[in-house]
């Protein structure tokens, strides 16, 4: 079947600009918040965000870094293909600090919980968010849920969901593959 | 790019091919920033268990492992010959199988015959990490001093010179080095005393001198390993050179001898330093020594080796 499109070029960068607005509305300066984008695919979106913010209020002084999550994983040695690292980029400390943790796609939650327990390695911050592009309800395996949603999508099993960086493929697109 | 290594133990860099030895660089990039870290623990490997089968004695490499392994959360297992049944008269198979019995995953071996590494994967069923084997190979030396020449001079291996000094006949970190760097793409020459280098060597694609000096004006990295006091003649009463005094005089690296040299180069040693012998005091403490990035290094580049392997052992 061929893919159906849930986000077209507009929209996403719509969307991109709300997250930011809704970030400012409850961080304003960001003087005690940092962005963690998770490794591989979060970050884009990460930056994206931080970018935009920057636009905004060019004043303020947005921290924001990668995490990987590959070491802190539940399922090594579960899966066919080994993981391998993604580089971690992270110079300032979160001790104390409101994260707000980002990735592309919220599926099963296993990797923010792995997000989660790679963030303590830098400190315990007084507060944690969770933003994320698509928002895959009724498929969570963990009680973690996200507080800034790009979009919801209600999918079933064997379907996918595609999110497409300008960095990465030259275009900004969400697509929902579905497999029968 | 390969995402696994090509082997199931790490005997010998010999085995490895080029690939895998830049899969471990690029996973030990990680380790190096996770152990810099307030928090350096990981737990990647919390349901896996490791021995450190010690036959020979050790500080630097065991301890390195032994971090290495607890930095990864695996549970750790020491052995040491010296307090063990091996005095007793137990063979190694059977010193092995009954450690296995107890469910270990993984073995990490150093032992005074060359082969034994070799030999053991073959007769039990685990993986093996080869610590040194007598005046075989030492692989995880020659990974992390090709892993600090990466650091200290870029990726590119290619023409690059290295020059390996000392006793290279009893020497398992040369016999190492070799394979790693002409895998790597490196050009290696090895300078010492005609007693201490192994007739034919130069069949393994390296350049042989007699001349520190020549040597010294050749390369941009010089490997001074130790003189290994223990490995010469002892019993058989045959010496290998002289004196020390006389093997310091010709073949030690001093000040002089590196600020009379038109290029910098970077000096690596293996340790432990026997300092005023292979290395002065000055050059060893010195900013073209890497001897302290080099255990740093070591341990990021065993936790990567570590990790790789254990990726592989199927769960039951």
């Amino acid at each position: 079947m061929r893919p159906t499109k849930l986000i077209d070029e507009v929209q996403f960068q719509l969307i991109i600009d709300r997250l930011a607005h809704e970030l400012i509305e409850n961080h304003r300066d960001f003087s005690n918040s940092v962005i963690l984008g998770l490794q591989p695919r979060g970050i884009y979106l990460a930056h994206r965000i931080e970018a935009k913010l920057k636009e905004i209020a060019p004043k303020t002084d947005i921290r924001c870094g990668d995490l990987d999550v590959t070491f802190f994983r539940d399922d090594f040695r579960r899966r066919e293909k080994p993981l391998n690292p993604n580089a971690t980029k992270i110079d300032f400390i979160i001790e104390d600090q409101r994260v707000i943790l980002v990735d592309d796609v919220l599926y099963t939650g296993r990797t923010i919980r792995s997000g989660l327990d790679a963030m303590l390695s830098y400190g315990r911050p007084r507060s944690v968010e969770l933003l994320v592009m698509i928002d895959r309800r009724f498929s969570r395996e963990l009680p973690i849920e996200p507080k800034y949603v790009g979009r919801a999508v209600d999918s079933i099993e064997g379907q996918r969901v595609n999110v497409q960086w300008k960095e990465v493929t030259g275009k900004d697109l969400v697509e929902l593959h579905t497999t029968l | 790019m390969t995402e696994q290594l090509s082997v199931e133990h790490l005997i010998g860099i010999k085995g490895l091919s080029k690939p895998d030895i830049e899969l471990i660089f690029r996973t030990a990039d990680e380790f190096k920033a996770v152990i810099n870290r307030p928090i350096k623990k990981v737990p990647s490997l919390r349901d896996i268990t490791v021995a450190n089968l010690f036959f020979e004695n050790s500080t630097r490499t065991r301890l390195s492992f032994e971090l290495a392994e607890k930095r990864l959360s695996a549970d750790v297992v020491n052995f040491s010959a010296s307090s063990s049944s091996v005095k007793k008269g137990e063979t190694l198979i059977d010193t092995v199988n009954n450690i296995l019995a107890m469910k270990v995953d993984l073995v990490v071996m150093r032992h005074p015959d060359p082969g034994a590494a070799l030999f053991l994967s073959k007769q039990v069923n685990t993986r093996i990490i080869n610590a040194g084997d007598g005046t075989h190979e030492h692989p995880t030396q020659a990974l992390l001093d090709a892993y600090s020449m990466r650091e200290r001079l870029g990726p590119n291996f290619n023409g690059r010179k290295v020059a390996i000094v000392g006793d290279i006949t009893h020497s398992r970190v040369a016999l190492s080095n070799i394979y790693c760097l002409k895998t790597l793409g490196a050009e290696v020459m090895v300078c010492g005393p005609s007693t201490l280098i192994p007739k034919h060597i130069e069949a393994l694609g390296v350049k042989v001198s007699n001349s520190l000096d020549e040597v010294l004006n050749w390369c941009d990295v010089a490997n001074m390993l130790r003189i290994q006091l223990e490995r010469q003649g002892g019993d058989q009463d045959v010496a290998f050179f002289p004196s020390i005094r006389e093997y310091s005089a010709q073949y030690g690296l001093t000040l002089e001898k590196l600020n009379s040299l038109e290029k910098e180069i970077v000096v690596m040693h293996p340790g432990p330093i026997n300092r005023g012998v292979e290395i002065t005091s000055e050059v060893a403490d010195s900013d073209q020594a890497i001897i302290l990035d080099q255990v740093e290094n070591g341990l990021a580049v065993r936790m990567a080796v570590l990790y790789l392997l254990a990726s592989q052992i199927e769960r039951n």
